[in-house]
């Protein structure tokens, strides 16, 4: 069983108090003393997919971009083309290490023609701020700011997140597409940034709130007040992790990382290789190269357990006949789809539907098939 | 919930009730804690010899897998089989969510287990660090 961890050591957001006063066991994830659960996970997780659950991702990072050589800056740092972003549009992207692999996942959301903000995740923030001072602070007309200790990060997500949230504010929620953003009033303040985004495979919207601890903690508990009628919970990281994973999105140091490059990850879709288009960006020549010599020569794949047995995190992954081929990179029991699955890197030659692998699952090979990715797809109205 | 002062416990988790020759084992409420949602219970099958403090199964929540250790030395007598569909029973009472039932072996093996009363202070501390 794991120790508890000493908090003194770990960053907490503004509402580590207000977690570990609704029970929260926490955890020391990526340096940060964070919940891991509160209720229980699988009620959480069922929350979200069933109702709403309520999450706080302040541990999240803010790169704000701003100048006139903001969209070059962008390009030249991430690989999807923000060009085709408007105003109040987002757009999953990466930023990528010269040999196409990645530096972190991110989001980036264009605040007007002069003005982007890069989401990152937690474990890499330092790291990624430094990147981004590396990669782009010499460009012409381009300011850089970190404002990740500025917003207490909240994602309100599931089914019921848009009702939940419709009481709280004044703006028209059904106007917001999927991975489009407003400014607006939330729980009495103003210029909330309200975003239809998650990493929870449901509707949902992610609200950027000043990060001090007694508006932070009231906007919290309001939420909590207008999701009762619907059940909602406090949701922690266990149930973001499965969340995510039975809609199959990457985690950095897992499905992605410096050691693995977009197309063994699937997200070349989201790497716009077209020069003309999108112009030259960190790690495109690498990617082009990958391209040329036919793809990638492993690929993540979906996995499902078919004998009795549950692959997680850094299990290695036969062929039947037991030659070793890869390693899940994410695996649990899927509390939704109530099966066991996984996430793993394999030789393209196995990355097949229905291809039969195997899992060494504390010494023994239990059979699993490549199955289609996502594992859930919510159900479109 | 309050550790039973009639059973004995394990550093590693485990509670054990006797009855006669007969020992009943499970996991403390601590441990399903610390696991979170179980969702699978691996067991020995009955007729299997165990020995004390080694592994004899596994207990699995949607975070984490556990070995289960055991007790004391016996023959497996008894398989609880509801844990087969209802593995979330342990967390719903884990005092009385008996995992298997065996025939003790070597009696004085139990005077090496903890008291109630040392087994919270165990938890105690070990929460501490």
């Amino acid at each position: 069983m794991s120790s508890t961890v000493t908090p003194q050591t770990l960053r907490k957001t503004v509402l580590n108090a207000t977690h570990r006063a609704l029970g929260a066991k926490m955890v020391d994830f990526g340096g940060w003393d964070m919940p891991v659960q509160y209720s229980g996970l699988i009620a959480e997780h069922m929350a979200v997919r069933t109702s709403v659950g309520l999450f706080d991702v302040s541990h999240m990072g803010d790169i704000q971009l701003r100048g006139p050589g903001s969209l070059a800056a962008v390009q030249r740092l991430c690989m999807n083309d923000a060009s085709k972003l408007a105003v109040g549009q987002a757009q999953y992207s990466a930023m990528l290490t010269p040999k196409g692999t990645f530096v972190d996942d991110v989001i980036v959301h264009k605040l007007s023609d002069n003005d982007y903000l890069i989401v990152i995740n937690a474990g890499t923030r330092e790291k990624d701020v430094a990147w981004v001072r590396s990669q782009i602070g010499s460009m012409p007309g381009i300011h850089i700011s970190d404002y990740s200790d500025l917003y207490t990060q909240l994602a309100i997500q599931g089914p019921k997140a848009a009702e939940t949230l419709a009481k709280l504010t004044d703006t028209d929620l059904s106007t917001i597409k999927n991975y489009w953003f407003t400014f607006g009033k939330v729980c009495g303040l103003y210029n909330v940034m309200i975003a239809r985004t998650g990493y929870t495979g449901e509707d949902g919207f992610e609200i950027y709130i000043p990060s001090d601890e007694p508006t932070s903690a009231r906007v919290w508990n309001e939420i909590l007040n207008a999701g009762a009628e619907f059940g909602i919970l406090p949701c922690g990281l266990g149930a973001r992790n499965t969340l995510r994973l039975e809609s199959a999105m990457a985690l950095y140091g897992h499905e992605i990382s410096d050691t693995i490059n977009v197309f063994e990850a699937n997200l070349g879709r989201y790497a716009k290789l077209d020069l003309a288009a999108k112009g030259d960006f960190v790690g495109r020549d690498a990617l082009v190269a990958v391209e040329a010599a036919g793809g990638p020569k492993r690929r993540l794949v979906g996995l499902e357990m078919i004998e009795r047995g549950i692959g997680r995190d850094g299990y290695p992954v036969f062929t039947v006949e037991g030659e070793r081929i890869g390693e899940i990179t994410s695996g649990s029991p899927a509390p939704f789809l109530k099966k066991n699955i996984a996430l793993a890197y394999v030789p393209v030659r196995y990355a097949v539907i229905d291809e039969v692998v195997a899992v060494e699952i504390r010494g023994q090979l239990v059979k699993a098939k490549v199955v289609a990715t996502p594992f859930y797809k919510r159900p479109r109205k | 919930m309050p550790y039973p002062t009639d059973y004995k416990y394990t550093k590693e988790h485990e509670w054990i009730s006797v009855a006669g020759a007969v020992g009943t084992v499970g996991i403390t409420d601590y441990a399903q804690g610390s696991l979170g949602d179980i969702v699978f219970v691996e067991l020995p099958k009955v007729g299997d010899t165990l020995e004390a403090g080694k592994i004899f199964g596994s207990v699995e929540s949607v975070k984490a897998v556990s070995d289960l250790y055991s007790p004391v030395s016996g023959t497996v007598t008894a398989i609880n089989e509801v844990l087969r569909d209802k593995p979330e029973k342990v967390n719903e009472d884990a005092n009385t969510t008996w995992m298997l039932k065996l025939e003790i072996a070597n009696p004085a093996e139990l005077e090496t287990l903890l008291s109630a009363a040392e087994y919270e202070a165990f938890i105690a501390e070990e929460t501490e660090h």
